[in-house]
């Protein structure tokens, strides 16, 4: 294998990173908070779709809508329930909050599901093509591709339509916002859910990349999107985007050329250089103190 | 960030008679639990559950100087714990031959912990302080997970010919009878058992010293004007910087302590355990406790480490329902129409009290 | 008032303490009224209500929660089966409390307290071996007899793990230790030229059970003139994308990749494995038990694996088929693995060396763990994990692995 095997594979970690830093990111956008448990509604949606296709036996479109609607569900009831109450406090008793949902939602599911992991049928086919010298295979490409789709499609969801517009205004400014006669308790229920949407794309993606599903799965991608959310400016799409993909590529490259035993401290290392040059992020916006 | 008001409205106390209120809490415990010790009516789980309390405690106390007195948000007090508790796990290894009491070579080794967390603290500050608000958390975060990665790759070895230290692989081959202090991912393993309550105790009075002192005196005024306004504070010439360096110092060296402690404590002791998800279970202690309010911390603490323990009898529904438990806790204490019924509860019986007496 | 405040806070404290003093305070004897032993009879069913202090007490902590909790949820499990077994033979009568430690050894320590204070007389130490060696000092201290099932690790046995000395003595082992299997491994491919001749590792540098396997096979790979071509790791945080430790296993010319690890990240390994088109042959341990029966799992991934198991669930003796059949029965379908099958000796073991030594429920248990000791080092025990298995005074357990192939979904023994 070489360089462009592992930019591609680099690609696709990232690309699963990207959507999952999306969720953070819009979520912190709009809410301010960091929400920690967006992990753990991946693993409860990778063990839907999981249930869906085999349990069941429902076609793979059906499956990930499955999925999709019960992570959506799922996203809006947390909000409702464990951080609405929360809206006046401060972040930081949120962030337990959070915190309290992710231990919640991995006990609940090793006591419904039990502990021991189960292999996500490989719905996909495991073909590979060969670009150059390098093969790649089929998932790689989708998941790439969906990436950018889904990518686009929240671009133009928040920059043409209302709904977008409501919500860029009310990251600006809350109360500005509900000046204006936005509903700003419904403009942060859609975003849970178009981020716990986004989750259970990026659970059907991961789980079939990463053919293991288990209780706790979702925790290790969690932290790392959310690294990559931060690397790319928390709080922005593209930022989380760009994080994403580089996150993704920087761990397959310490890993290939350095070392497989501290890829993670140099994933980490790398962050801290680029937020000692960019304090906000790549993209992040600066933030203006007001005096 | 305006965060410094105490969660907890009950704890809300900053004024300086607080801290008698703490000293006296710790004292009396300790007392209480000498007096169950000797009449020997403690039960084991309470006795194995002694000196880890008092070092979170002390890990907590620290944090809340950085989380609630500076307000930085810190998400790698774990790793701070964790270069303590390797320092002195290795110092008490090398001392065993010469320094054979248990006691001074614990003292020993948990200032050598201290000390070289607060030279990490120190490095790692530099960089930290410059950022601010979610950034700086991800940076400490970040930082967290690069010193227990390092520690999963550092190995170092103690035998006739001395010491042996070698990153990423174990290069060196040590004498018969020679002792690995430090095995990379394996940790530490056969550390002999010095540490003990009252040391514990010692260090969470030594902890709330140092916290207060700095609280109330000059510097401390400065840290808490630079957190809630930086601009302001900046503007009548205080050294934010400094200031800022100093409390994070501090906490950095009072989680060594703690991790010293820590580690001395059991047999076996491996880098995994300062994790993320320790990091976070200290911050919860902290954020529970009041931000800034030391009593309130250590309270939270003891009750924290002590929940999942009365569970147990849930069997696998334990760690549910602490789940459960920590999210109620944060609504209720952050309920505005219970906080009013509080207030008025509260000082209704205030002034009941004051017209008796 | 604020002080109204510091007093009620100090109040719920003392209050917390106090029920932390008298929930676990009735140490000894009087352990019924204990909430963890009366959960664990109603999980027990109701025919255990009946006398418990005719009962031999047999505790043991495993992370009953956490990323690792199907590894103590498999040995509960598979206990609680052995127990109920050996309890209707009528003889002696056994109950067990499995406490949850989270592998983590400061859980343990406090889980090993709870234990002590229900009246713990025998223990299966812990289900993991960090956690095991915090605690084995605690048991030599106490002289409390302990077999682990699965702590595999010297560190549990040996106070000086570095020099295989100062063997605690009342801690016993019933898995293999770590270096002897990673010896057994080199040593297999060593005299087996015909699997291939450059070998890769890919072990997980994180957890002690697969660097210490690593350790000894690279060590013994050198005596053998084994080659050692390319050494990968990962640890927990990088658990899913092996890409690239794959890829550089299949540049240095690998055509054995030895796998040191549990099944978990062993089934992710031989998916990229096959959608990278990489086909060596893979050679791994007992922790690799347990791939066939994974959930979803495509077995024909599995063609062709190496592995050196003390147990196989797929057997066809009589012992393996009734074991495994109550753990489905017990476990709702699910297929015990090889934590479990060393559970279930563990206390086959025990029961039968208390029968030898005539211990009965109301010796104190360092009565137990004197006469205990004894009989373990010099009785021969046969069980689900091996035949005439016995124990040396460091507490080690001398079984021989077994090298099995997968073939068409199946174990099948390899002449050595």
């Amino acid at each position: 294998m070489q360089f462009l095997s592992y930019l591609i594979n680099g690609l696709g970690l990232g690309s699963v990173y990207a959507i999952i830093a999306l969720g953070y990111t819009m979520v912190y956008g709009i809410a301010k908070m960091l929400n920690f448990a967006h992990g753990d509604v991946i693993m409860v949606g990778s063990y839907i779709a999981f249930f869906a296709l085999t349990k069941f036996g429902l076609p793979f479109p059906l499956a990930v809508l499955t999925a999709i609607l019960v992570c959506t569900v799922l996203g809006v009831v947390i909000e409702r329930l464990a951080y609405k109450p929360l809206r006046q406090a401060p972040s930081l008793a949120v962030l337990i909050t959070a915190i309290g949902v992710s231990y919640f939602l991995q006990n609940g599911a090793q006591i419904l599901w039990s502990s021991s992991s189960k292999v996500f049928p490989s719905v996909i086919s495991a073909g590979s093509i060969s670009i150059g010298a390098a093969s790649v295979s089929y998932l790689t490409l989708l998941t790439i591709a969906t990436c950018i789709v889904v990518m686009i499609c929240l671009t133009l969801f928040i920059n043409k339509t209302k709904t977008g517009s409501a919500m860029r205004a009310c990251s600006e400014d809350k109360g500005a916002s509900m000046l204006m006669g936005i509903n700003v308790n419904q403009i942060i229920s859609i975003t849970f859910a178009i981020g716990s949407g986004l989750a259970a794309i990026a659970s059907v993606l991961l789980a079939s990349t990463y053919p293991s599903v288990y209780p706790t799965m979702g925790s290790m991608p969690g932290i790392k999107a959310f690294t990559a959310a931060v690397f790319g400016g928390i709080g922005s799409v593209p930022g989380a985007f760009v994080g994403g993909l580089i996150l993704g590529i920087i761990e397959i490259f310490a890993k290939a050329y350095i070392s497989t035993q501290l890829s993670d401290a140099i994933v980490f290392g790398v962050l801290i250089v680029i937020l000692l040059i960019k304090p906000t992020g790549l993209l992040g916006k600066k933030i203006n103190v007001k005096v | 960030m305006k965060e410094k008001t105490a969660l907890f409205s009950l704890f809300g106390d900053k004024k300086k008679r607080g801290r008698f209120v703490s000293f006296a809490i710790v004292i009396a415990a300790y007392i209480i639990i000498e007096i169950l010790l000797k009449s020997g009516s403690l039960s084991s789980l309470f006795k194995s559950l002694l000196v880890p309390i008092t070092c979170y405690v002390v890990a907590s106390i620290g944090l809340n100087l950085n989380v609630g007195i500076s307000g930085e948000l810190n998400l790698g007090q774990a790793g701070f714990m964790s270069v303590g508790a390797f320092c002195a796990i290795c110092v008490s290894g090398i001392l065993a031959g010469t320094v054979t009491a248990g006691i001074p070579r614990l003292i020993i080794a948990i200032i050598c912990g201290a000390v070289l967390a607060g030279i990490f603290g120190f490095v790692i500050g530099i960089p930290v302080l410059k950022l601010q608000g979610d950034y700086l958390a991800i940076v400490t975060l970040a930082f967290g997970q690069i010193i227990k990665s390092i520690f999963m790759n550092t190995y170092i070895g103690f035998d006739s010919d001395g010491l042996h230290f070698s990153f990423v692989d174990s290069k060196f081959k040590l004498q018969p009878g020679g002792k690995m202090l430090l095995n990379g991912p394996m940790g530490a393993t056969g550390t002999q058992k010095i540490a003990n309550f009252t040391v514990g105790i010692i260090l969470v009075l030594i902890a709330l010293l140092i916290v207060y002192n700095l609280m109330f005196s000059r510097s401390g005024r400065a840290i808490m004007a630079a957190r809630d306004n930086r601009i302001a504070a900046e503007s009548v010439g205080i050294p934010i910087s400094r200031t800022k360096m100093l409390a994070f110092v501090v906490s950095a060296s009072l989680a060594g302590a703690a991790g010293g402690l820590y580690g001395l404590n059991y047999a076996t002791l491996v880098p995994n355990k300062f994790d993320f998800n320790t990091s976070i279970l200290i911050l919860v202690y902290v954020v529970l406790g009041g931000l800034g309010n030391m009593t309130g911390t250590i309270i939270s603490t003891v009750v924290l480490i002590l929940l999942p323990e009365l569970l147990r009898s849930l069997q696998d529904y334990r760690m549910l329902i602490y789940a459960v438990v920590l999210i109620l806790i944060m609504l209720v204490t952050n309920n505005d129409w219970l906080k009013t019924k509080w207030k008025s509860l509260t000082s209704r019986k205030a002034k009941g009290g004051a017209s008796n007496g | 008032m604020r002080k109204i405040f510091k007093t009620s806070m100090a109040v719920a404290l003392s209050v917390c303490m106090a029920a932390a003093l008298t929930a676990c305070g009735g140490s000894g004897s009087s352990a019924s009224s204990e909430p963890a032993a009366e959960a664990t009879e109603a999980a027990d069913a109701a025919e255990e209500t009946a006398d418990t202090g005719a009962k031999i007490k047999i505790g043991g902590s495993g992370p009953l929660t956490g990323p690792a909790a199907v590894y103590g949820q498999a040995v509960k499990n598979a206990a609680e089966i052995a127990v109920e077994e050996v309890n209707a033979k009528g003889g002696l009568q056994f109950e067990l409390d499995m406490e949850d430690d989270a592998h983590d050894p400061e859980k343990a320590v406090t889980a090993y307290g709870v234990l002590k204070d229900w009246g713990m007389q025998v223990s299966l130490a812990t289900v993991t071996s960090a956690p095991g060696a915090a605690v084995s000092p605690s048991y030599a201290e106490d002289q409390i007899f302990a077999i682990t099932p699965s702590g595999s690790s010297p560190a549990v046995v040996f106070a000086d793990p570095d020099n295989l000395s100062g063997a605690y003595g009342n801690v016993f082992q019933m898995c293999f230790t770590d270096p002897n299997q990673g010896s057994a491994s080199a040593d297999y491919i060593s005299a087996h030229t015909d699997l291939g001749s450059k070998v890769a590792i890919i072990y997980k540098n994180d957890d002690n059970y697969s660097k210490g396997i690593h350790d000894t096979f690279v060590a013994e790979a050198a005596v053998k003139n084994v080659e050692v071509v390319y050494e990968g790791t990962f640890d927990d945080s990088n658990a899913q994308d092996f890409s690239v430790q794959l890829g550089q296993a299949q540049d240095a010319g690998a055509d054995i990749v030895f796998l040191p690890i549990y099944y978990d990240p062993a089934s992710l390994i031989l998916t990229q494995a096959n959608q990278m088109g990489y086909k060596p042959t893979f050679f791994g341990v007992d922790g690799m038990d347990g791939i066939l029966t994974l959930e979803g799992f495509d077995t024909s991934l599995a063609e062709g694996v190496y592995l050196l198991t003390p147990f196989s669930a797929d057997a066809e003796d009589e012992l393996t088929v009734n074991f495994v059949n109550a753990y489905k029965e017990k476990c709702g379908g699910e297929i015990p693995n090889q934590f479990a099958a060393d559970a279930y000796d563990c206390v086959y073991a025990i029961a039968q060396a208390c029968e030898a030594a005539g211990v009965t429920a109301d010796m104190s248990s360092d009565e137990i763990c004197a006469k205990l000791v004894e009989q373990f080092t010099s009785m021969t025990f046969s069980g689900l994990t091996g035949e005439s298995m016995t124990w040396n005074e460091n507490g080690e357990v001398t079984k021989s692995p077994k090298a099995v192939v997968i073939q068409n979904g199946v174990y099948v023994g390899v002449e050595d």
